[in-house]
């Protein structure tokens, strides 16, 4: 099958080490890989600022961008969910509208992909190690995601998964929201930090790259041993 | 003047994060809770299918609400109720005055009904000289205290035991005790003789079955039962949403409500009301009126994108499982009804211009839409108060900054090009008291940016 | 208050011209009242009669309600005494009714009936009430009384102590059932106060604890006969 990724502007920018390891997983399941060039931001930081016109205008850009692909796959539950339940929204009612419910259906996580749509739990990664998962809200609220992640990790060769107390508590991140209210963000921060490095984990993995950047920059800052992967990132090694 | 709200709103959850140990303490508390509403969800033979019916009930209800609050009203009086309606808060208090006026009331008993702080009777009451006591353990405390409930079902969980102690010794003059069990039976102790001697009860009402005309009210405590059946005149006052069609509907709310909010399979007492003491009944009010408040609720109901705000029976499951709510605490969002639903309907009942921080100050994480019983759609209609207050009185330098970020990304070039400039200033902007940048890095470290983009190394790697 | 009657549901007819969409389900929910489609969803009320009595059994139990099952009212009766005996009661409440008089005869302590002029002080003065119920329901343990069958309101609520006297033939597998069995028993004119009684009174007000007996009964006993 051809796969078209969806990275994340941040990704893209921040964490390129993400995107590529989400290539390499697909790859490795025989795939064909591809990157088109065009897209940038879904828009989420504005929608969820309530600018849902400059939303709209990054909807209707990715109808175009992302049109005729087979599949559309990113590393970010939070993004997925921007394009699967909320371009249908901003699109309501608009000519397009059709054609953002069919990129709805042709878009989707990368767990999600790998586990429901390919049938594959096994991608054949080894990770010696502890981990702990971190559900991101977005990937377990919006796309109802909670078992797929952990079936790919429960097949990691060498990998320990350690559940954690406030197993399905966000994080605080929120986009925007971290830094408009910081001090509710960083209160959650700590409350889902503290609970992932009371597992003793060596590795906090979650399939959201915004959740990472709010987990890691706290434990950052805690000056906290614990390092944050990417799915993407520890199915990709060997 | 006070402050704007979203000032103090600012001001109190800095000061209410900041708190650690209360925090803990407000997480503890709601553990047995959590585990629980485990236990009672597991005997569902379907919960989220049992979402669902409650859903269409209160759906159905709610879109036929002129129908079923007339056929409540005449059932209501064939069964010998009087029924008032109060368009605002004022002529509900104004109607509330009265009808103790005229009875020759001097002490007033109420059992919890959050709608009478929406309309802040007891200071009206007060105000004319009537003594009010509250009988719910937790308004009591909440009284006793002169602050306002902190969680709508849990009026005083943000408390420790000695602070009780501490404010029952100042009151009552009671002994401190650390027991749960020996503070609630000093409030036991001094509430009976209250009932006894009080001319009026007043409660509120959690539905208002339209068939039948009856008023079903939801306590574990007792004191609800006790101030509709002891004092002379009983008073209901409910929100005009609080209407069901039939009383079957009932066999599908009253124990979602419990298992969703308390943890409970049933809330202890559930009772239904209709009309004051029949011919042959050993007791009960000679009198009992039900006032009918709107208070801007028609607002809502005309907005029919969110109108199932008005679904809502109160349940406090959204609460109970918002991580801001645990972190921030009740007061913190100085409104009537705290946690995601006060957020979702604040601005609807008191203006989007002054609580629409409400719904910004939320991370969207949606464990309360997956809470709600009855599926109101909780945290997207945060996302829509953001909307329709950018629309309605947004900002021109928040709509700058949006307008441009949506024309870069509209542009893969200069975005790609953007982007290099921000990786290669960062360390530098780590330093700088950028607007956004600034919150971030007090608490959190940005991660290190020093490779090439991924859109750049792309090419290479796809190829 | 007429013109507020006015404008408020002139306000309803105008917000409800625009139709709100049906909300987002799990599925599809097939035609019929919540009551009737929902039931089937609900925690369940036992398949038979063994089952609805072991249901009701185990949810009273677990709600801190005793229940004594007795084959006849002179049994009911004996097991009444013995609570009263053991608890040391001066006086117990009760109302009329042929199952209740039954079952206080020849009580050692004193008895009163609600209905031969009712006293709230008299009634607070006693260590029990003793009332008849509509129904018990299996599926959450809980037992519907009524303003006109079973004395009133506050006989249940006030005294420290709830016993319920009933027949097993009125133990009902759910909600719907009991008040399907209260409107069908009273017809038009329902009592002015019907309510289900689940566990004894209770509050978690401070910080979230579980205390028995808040303001209304402590303790909470049921006698089947039968
Ligand atoms: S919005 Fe839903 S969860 Fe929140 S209190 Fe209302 S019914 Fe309960």
């Amino acid at each position: 099958m051809r796969v078209d990724l969806f990275i994340p502007c941040f990704v893209d920018q921040l964490a390129p080490r993400v995107g590529l390891a989400t290539a390499k997983v697909l790859r490795g399941l025989g795939h064909e890989v591809a990157f088109r060039e065009a897209q940038t931001c879904c828009g989420q930081p504005s929608f969820n600022s309530g600018h849902w016109d400059v939303a709209r205008e990054a909807a209707l850009r990715a109808l175009d961008v992302f049109r005729g692909a087979e599949a559309v796959v990113g590393p970010s539950a939070s993004c997925v969910a921007m394009m699967r339940k909320f371009y249908p929204e901003v699109l309501a009612g608009h000519p397009r509208a059709a054609e953002a419910a069919d990129l709805a259906g042709r878009t989707f996580e990368l767990g999600e992909f790998i586990v429901r749509r390919l049938g594959v739990t096994d991608v054949g990664a080894r990770w010696e190690g502890k981990a702990t998962y971190h559900d991101g809200c977005h990937g377990l609220r919006e796309l109802g995601l909670r078992r797929e992640a952990r079936a790919l990790l429960g097949a990691v060769r060498g990998l320990t998964l350690i559940e954690a107390e406030e197993q399905e508590t966000c994080c605080g991140f929120g986009g925007l929201f971290s830094v408009k209210y910081p001090m509710i963000s960083t209160a959650m921060a700590q409350v889902k930090s503290d609970a992932l490095v009371r597992t003793g984990a060596d590795i906090v993995v979650s399939s959201d790259p915004s959740c990472l950047l709010q987990i890691g920059g706290y434990l950052g800052r805690q000056g906290k041993a614990v390092r944050t992967l990417h799915l993407a990132e520890v199915l990709a090694s060997r | 003047m006070s402050p704007a709200p979203r000032d103090r709103f600012l001001e109190d959850a800095a000061a209410a994060t900041a708190d650690d140990p209360q925090r803990g303490f407000l997480r503890g508390a709601l553990g047995g809770y959590y585990a629980s509403r485990d236990v009672q969800k597991a005997r569902y033979r379907d919960w989220e299918k049992a979402r669902d019916a409650a859903a269409l009930a209160k759906w159905t209800a709610v879109n036929r609400l002129d129908r079923n609050l007339a056929r409540f009203e005449e059932a209501f009086v064939r069964n010998g109720g009087v029924v008032h309606w109060a368009r605002d808060a004022a002529e509900a208090r104004a109607i509330i005055l009265g009808i103790c006026r005229e009875a020759g009331a001097r002490s007033v008993i109420k059992s919890k009904c959050m709608t009478t702080e929406e309309i802040h009777l007891n200071d009206a009451l007060e105000a004319e000289g009537f003594g009010v006591v509250e009988s719910d353990l937790g308004e009591f405390i909440q009284q006793l205290r002169k602050e306002p409930p902190f969680h709508f079902v849990f009026p005083c969980m943000h408390l420790r035991r000695d602070a009780i102690s501490e404010l029952f010794g100042k009151h009552l003059g009671t002994p401190p005790t650390d027991s749960p069990e020996e503070l609630t039976m000093i409030a036991r102790r001094h509430l009976r003789d209250l009932y006894l001697r009080a001319d009026i009860g007043i409660s509120g009402a959690n539905f208002l079955v339209a068939e039948t005309g009856q008023v079903s009210i939801t306590e574990n405590e007792g004191n609800a039962r006790l101030t509709c059946a002891l004092p002379r005149v009983h008073i209901a006052l409910a929100g005009i949403e609080k209407v069901i069609e039939r009383l079957d509907d009932l066999a599908v709310l009253l124990p979602m409500l419990a298992t969703a909010g308390a943890g409970q399979p049933m809330t202890c007492y559930n009772t239904l009301y209709a009309g004051p003491r029949r011919a042959g009944e050993a007791d009960g009010p000679e009198a009992f009126h039900v006032v009918l408040l709107d208070n801007r609720r028609t607002a809502l109901l005309a907005d029919p994108e969110q109108r199932d705000a008005l679904h809502c029976i109160r349940c406090g499951a959204c609460l109970n499982v918002c991580p801001i709510f645990k972190n921030i605490g009740g007061f913190a969002y100085g409104t009537t009804y705290q946690g995601p639903i006060g957020s979702v309907i604040t601005p609807h009942l008191r203006g989007l211009r002054n609580w629409n921080h409400l719904s910004g100050a939320s991370s969207l994480c949606g464990a309360c839409t997956e809470a709600c019983p009855v599926r109101i759609d909780l945290h997207h209609h945060l996302l829509r108060n953001r909307r329709n207050a950018v629309r309605a009185h947004g900002g021109w330098a928040d709509r700058l900054f949006h307008r441009a970020f949506g024309w870069v990304i509209a542009r893969p070039r200069l975005f790609s090009l953007g982007g290099r400039l921000f990786r290669a200033a960062l360390p530098v902007l780590r330093r700088l008291p950028l607007p956004y940048l600034r919150p971030w890095l007090r608490t959190r470290t940005l991660p290190e940016a020093a490779e090439p983009s991924f859109r750049q190394q792309a090419k290479e790697v796809l190829r | 208050m007429s013109a507020a009657r006015e404008t408020i549901l002139g306000r309803i007819a105008e917000a409800l011209r625009l139709a709100a969409p049906r909300p987002h389900l799990s599925s599809d929910v097939p035609a019929g009242t919540p009551a009737k489609v929902g039931k089937a969803w609900l925690p369940e009320g036992g398949d038979d009669e063994e089952g609805r009595l072991a249901l009701l059994e185990a949810n009273l139990g677990k709600l801190r309600a005793s229940l004594v099952r007795v084959p006849d009212a002179p049994a009911a009766a004996a097991a009444l005494a013995r609570l009263a005996a053991e608890r040391g009661w001066k006086r117990l409440a009760l109302h009329r009714g042929e199952l209740t008089e039954t079952v206080a005869r020849g009580l050692p302590c004193e008895t009163w009936c609600v209905d031969d002029g009712f006293d709230k002080d008299r009634l607070e003065a006693c260590d029990a009430g003793l009332t008849a119920c509509e129904s018990l329901v299996a599926q959450t343990g809980s037992l519907l009384v009524s303003s006109a069958s079973n004395g009133g309101r506050a006989l249940s609520i006030l005294p420290h102590v709830h016993v319920v006297v009933a027949r097993r033939q009125q133990v009902l597998p759910d909600l719907e059932a009991a008040l399907a069995d209260a409107r069908a028993r009273h017809g038009g004119a329902l009592p002015s106060m019907l309510g289900f009684i689940t566990g004894p009174s209770r509050t978690g007000d401070i910080e979230r604890i579980l205390v028995l007996g808040a303001h209304g009964p402590k303790e909470l006993h049921v006698i089947l006969i039968g």
